[in-house]
């Protein structure tokens, strides 16, 4: 049990949780406090003094514009006018759109869950609500009626995921065929090199641009969710050069030995391709897949907050724009919420890779 | 007409300046049922020249004549026993094998297939690893399953590239062993190249040195009519094996260090003597 758990934790990348259940399995105590010490303690000990600077530097911040706020009522109109200006602070009416605080952004992201949590009732009452309805509409081969109201935060978070995946995916499916083949023939490679060298370090936002100049033209006609398609198509194609490159590498610098065991055995092309350049260029390749989901999460919000699909990347360009009390405390939350799942997309695709992939070291 | 035959080959790599003749007016007469060993020096065209006759390579002049054929490729006629092993580490030992007894036998059945691999996995004694990877096994192991998966074709010639220079010296004794039983089965054409002058004498008919390169040629044969079995102790004793180590050994030295005194130049060293300074306290020097 302990053993296959620790297996398990090393395996997903989240090693460091390997001391902690040695400790309580009582196995060598000293060794793993130490470890525990250097690996989880140290970790979470720096998390609290960002806390802490953060929560300095904003409550100066506050002060700073506080005071402003407060000099500038005392030209205006004197004490009467201080004394008005701090009631209107206190009440929220005169808004300090400064850096929030820790505990702001804490508050602010229980007030989206709790969002989350009204608009879900919302939807299930809705449901229940038009269910005779629909059925009816249903029966009469009418579309049924859904809920049109605001998304959820929770809501956007899958919608950015969808957006995410959808891209990664045509990512994957361009840019790791495409990269095979570029591999294998040097002819084509040094073709095809000045483009991709010129494509590569395009910024997301012109990537957008394109996508959209096309995918506008194609879609005349089309009903459907527009700025989703035009978002994960420019998501995918900033984010797969990484991939198309290592692909390409991989697939191009495989070891002569296991070449030369192709020839002797005489392998046929295909065979040669699925059984000895694949396998052995797959450790690079899934470097590649896993910095193209890595940039393809980063990409995702300047994407969504242009094409105004959908998503995290909407909501934070809405809240700023909305410029209530608790907007800003809502984006720096949707930045904690942003970089965690990022965290765990890297972990993902970093469990695949080592579930795929071979390790070579010599046991002799 | 010989089995295997090498007509004035000659072999370059690079170009221009950097070209350098690695293999210069090779002759070499295999026959048929035939173990022959070549020894010589690191970096002296060995691999080169198993390359060769394998195909991995062409010749630039001359030509490789398989049973009065040119060699145009690798084929499965011709085995090769790779000095680093050479497995593909994503596939297990059955896997490693199966690959090539399935392109060496098409028309087989799968179950045929497998039958085939057992059997050939069991003749080196790896049936309890079959399962395994290649980075589970030792180096033996694995040299083992290069062996397997070589003769699993069942080739007409097996070519092997120094495949025990990487292995300690007991399991080399052991390994030697295990090759001569299975080339004593069917007596198959055989050329090993080898740095081991003992291991040429206990396994081969006959041994024939490579001066070293670039432009190597090979050296006067040396015929080995050592009684088979062989065995490495009693040999130890034996005259006529004293002999012949011995002669080789010369010529290989001989030529070694005909080789280091053409390459050893002249160095005038300059006349200057150390200087030690007092200094009051030691400074760091960044120099």
């Amino acid at each position: 049990m302990k053993d296959r758990s620790i297996h398990i934790l090393n395996f997903v990348g989240l090693g460091f949780f390997e001391p902690a259940i040695r400790l309580a399995a009582g196995e060598e105590t000293k060794k793993n406090l130490i470890a525990l010490l250097k690996k989880v303690f140290l970790p979470v000990l720096s998390v609290g003094l960002f806390l802490v600077l953060w929560h300095a530097g904003a409550s100066y911040l506050y002060n700073v514009e506080k005071d402003f706020k407060i000099e500038r009522a005392k030209e205006a109109s004197g004490d009467a006018g201080v004394a008005l200006e701090l009631k209107r602070i206190e009440t929220g009416e005169s808004s300090i759109n400064s850096l929030p605080s820790p505990g702001a952004v804490l508050a602010a992201f229980k007030t989206l869950l709790a969002d989350h949590r009204s608009i879900t009732a919302k939807k299930a009452a809705f449901k229940e609500k038009v269910a005779a309805t629909n059925a009816k509409r249903e029966e009469q081969g009418l579309e049924p009626i859904t809920y049109t109201g605001r998304p959820s935060f929770v809501d956007q978070i899958f919608t950015s995921l969808k957006t995410v995946f959808a891209g990664f995916f045509l990512a994957l499916f361009l840019a790791v065929p495409v990269g095979i083949i570029l591999g294998l023939s040097s002819t084509l490679r040094s073709s095809f090199n000045w483009l991709i060298q010129i494509f590569k370090p395009v910024s997301p936002v012109v990537w957008f641009l394109l996508v959209y100049m096309i995918v506008k033209t194609m879609t005349l006609s089309y009903n459907g969710d527009v700025s989703f398609i035009i978002s994960f198509i420019a998501v995918g194609l900033c984010a797969m050069w990484a991939t198309l490159v290592n692909t390409t590498l991989g697939v191009s610098t495989v070891d002569k030995d296991y070449i030369n065991v192709a020839k002797v055995l005489n392998l046929g092309v295909g065979q040669k391709v699925f059984k000895i350049v694949l396998p052995s260029s797959f450790p690079l390749i899934f470097t590649g897949l896993r910095i193209t989901v890595s940039v393809a999460w980063m990409v995702l919000i300047a994407i969504e907050l242009l094409s105004q699909s959908p998503g995290l990347g909407t909501f934070v360009w809405e809240e700023f724009q909305n410029g209530a009390n608790d907007s800003n405390a809502k984006i720096i939350a949707a930045m904690f919420v942003i970089g965690i799942i990022g965290f765990l997309l890297d972990r993902l695709m970093f469990t695949v890779q080592k579930f795929v992939t071979f390790t070579e070291e010599a046991a002799a | 007409m010989a089995y295997i035959e090498l007509r004035n080959v000659s072999k370059s790599f690079g170009t221009g300046k950097d070209r350098t003749e690695v293999l210069s007016n090779i002759n070499l007469e295999i026959e048929e049922g035939e173990f022959v060993a070549i020894v010589g020096f690191t970096g002296s065209g060995k691999t080169t020249l198993i390359n060769l006759i394998s195909g991995l390579l062409m010749p630039d002049e001359g030509e490789v004549l398989f049973k009065g054929k040119p060699v145009t490729g690798p084929s499965h006629e011709r085995g090769v026993i790779f000095q680093n092993y050479s497995l593909l580490p994503w596939l297990n030992v059955r896997n490693n094998v199966g690959m090539a007894v399935k392109e060496a036998f098409k028309k087989m059945t799968k179950k045929d297939r497998n039958k085939r691999v057992e059997e050939y996995v069991e003749m080196v004694n790896l049936s309890p690893a079959i399962g395994k990877l290649p980075k589970e096994l030792s180096g033996g192991m694995r040299q083992r399953v290069s062996v397997t998966r070589a003769l699993s074709m069942s080739p007409d010639v097996i070519l092997m590239d120094e495949p025990l220079s990487a292995l300690d010296a007991l399991t080399r004794g052991n390994l030697q062993k295990e090759i001569l039983n299975i080339w004593n089965k069917d007596k198959k054409t055989a050329l090993l190249i080898t740095n081991d002058v003992d291991e040429g004498i206990l396994m081969a008919d006959r041994i024939i040195p490579l001066k070293p390169g670039p432009k190597a040629t090979l050296g006067p044969e040396y015929k080995i009519n050592l009684e088979r079995p062989r065995n490495k102790t009693a040999l130890n004793h034996n005259e006529e094996y004293k002999k012949l180590r011995n002669g080789i050994m010369e010529y290989l030295i001989q030529i070694g260090e005909q080789r280091a005194s053409k390459k050893s130049n002249d160095y005038t060293l300059p006349d200057i003597k150390p200087v030690i300074k007092p200094t009051p306290f030691r400074r760091l020097s960044f120099s």
